[in-house]
């Protein structure tokens, strides 16, 4: 239990995906103008990661290790993520409508997104179990939610602000963020189970 | 085909990295060190010509539909190749890039380019685009390493180049420095492309 609390805490604050490891920063500046696609985009990443997390794991434990497939890693990780999401998108189409019609445009674009096949290589990497390679995927997608509302919330403000002319646009916004990075060095000290 | 345009796109008016505002993750994630930055820049520029050519050979008979997938699968084949190249011969520079090889595949650029590029232009064309491409990569690569390990660390490739009074700025090896280096480049180059009018910015 302590271990899975270490984990989603450092998953989470301390080394967040967007902040300390760089993962999913394509997403985290396109979709972050507003902050109701922003809540959008972080729901469905941290839905798919938690997803791809158990598929990979399963899938690595049980096919491709078994096989001396490991250096495939890459291929059938890609291909597994594209593959869930399409059916995650059909899934939900079916099923929960509303749910869909909320998440629909930002779906497609999270088989590109690195945050994904990042947590996906970094479980198999650290040599998590199943249940913390779960719990490693869900948490990580929560600091990425949690880093891309924040941001978006900055960003909305960032609009009236006036920076000189040639930081206007991306420049400023990736000062921002780093200025966000910044203080999410604090928490790098919470090691609180070491 | 005309080289040198396509040479003057690449690296300047439309660098993957400062204008198309492609690749971030890995442009601020490993530009810690040259020897980083190098292996990097070189690995992405293989991949990104070996897979436009891929690509813009078999543009013809690939159904429309599954592109996408056809593409990710032939750039998967490559980002592996290279990633088992780099472990058996560079092993170092395998174990300081770590998970950021393999995610290569997820890059932008290189699937930005066999959408926008190879798909749409002959063999011969697509691979001047990948190296091109790739060497405008690179040299931001390059650049954001220099800045971070010489104002940073104070030194460059491991050589100690500033005087030992200099005072380093840590702060710019650590994530955060990633975010303001790179900021401020692009800044600099919108400063730049924004300057002569006749270098109107391309839409992309």
């Amino acid at each position: 239990m302590k271990e899975i609390f270490s984990i989603a805490l450092g998953a989470i604050l301390v080394n967040n995906f967007i902040f300390a490891q760089f993962l999913g920063i394509c997403p985290f500046m396109g979709v972050s103008k507003k902050i109701d696609t922003a809540i959008g985009m972080g729901v469905a990443v941290t839905f798919v990661m938690g997803l791809a997390s158990a598929f990979t794991w399963l899938a690595n434990e049980y096919l491709l290790v078994p096989l001396n497939l490991a250096y495939m890693q890459t291929v059938a990780f890609i291909l597994i993520i594209a593959a869930l999401v399409q059916f995650v998108e059909m899934f939900l189409q079916k099923s929960l409508p509303a749910l869909y019609t909320a998440l629909g445009i930002y779906l497609p674009l999270i088989t590109t997104n690195c945050a994904v096949l990042g947590v996906a290589l970094l479980n198999v990497q650290n040599g998590y179990n199943f249940i913390e390679s779960v719990v490693y995927g869900i948490t990580g997608g929560l600091g990425f939610l949690l880093a891309i509302v924040l941001f978006a919330s900055i960003r909305e403000r960032l609009v009236f602000a006036d920076p000189p002319k040639a930081f206007e646009g991306f420049p400023i916004a990736l000062v921002t963020a780093g200025l966000m990075a910044l203080a999410f060095m604090g928490f790098s000290g919470a090691n609180v189970f070491g | 085909m005309n080289i040198g345009k396509q040479l003057k796109e690449g690296v300047i008016s439309n660098n993957p990295v400062l204008v198309q505002l492609l690749g971030m993750c890995s442009t601020m994630a490993i530009t810690t060190s040259i020897a980083n930055g190098l292996g990097m820049g070189v690995s992405v520029l293989l991949i990104l010509t070996a897979s436009n050519v891929v690509i813009s050979a078999i543009r013809k008979i690939v159904p429309n539909k599954i592109r996408i997938a056809m593409y990710v699968v032939v750039i998967a084949g490559f980002v592996t190749c290279v990633d088992l190249l780099l472990q058996a011969f560079l092993p170092a520079i395998a174990a300081s890039l770590g998970v950021f090889i393999p995610l290569i595949v997820v890059n932008c650029i290189i699937l930005g380019r066999a959408e926008a590029f190879a798909s749409k232009e002959g063999i011969a064309a697509s691979a001047l685009d990948g190296v091109f491409q790739g060497l405008g990569y690179t040299l931001v690569l390059l650049a954001m390493c220099i800045i971070r390990e010489l104002l940073g660390a104070g030194t460059l490739a491991g050589i100690q180049i500033m005087p030992a009074s200099y005072q380093a700025i840590g702060v710019l090896t650590l994530p955060v420095g990633g975010f303001l280096v790179l900021g401020t480049l692009i800044a600099a180059m919108q400063w730049a492309l924004s300057r002569p009018k006749k270098a109107a910015k391309e839409e992309k």
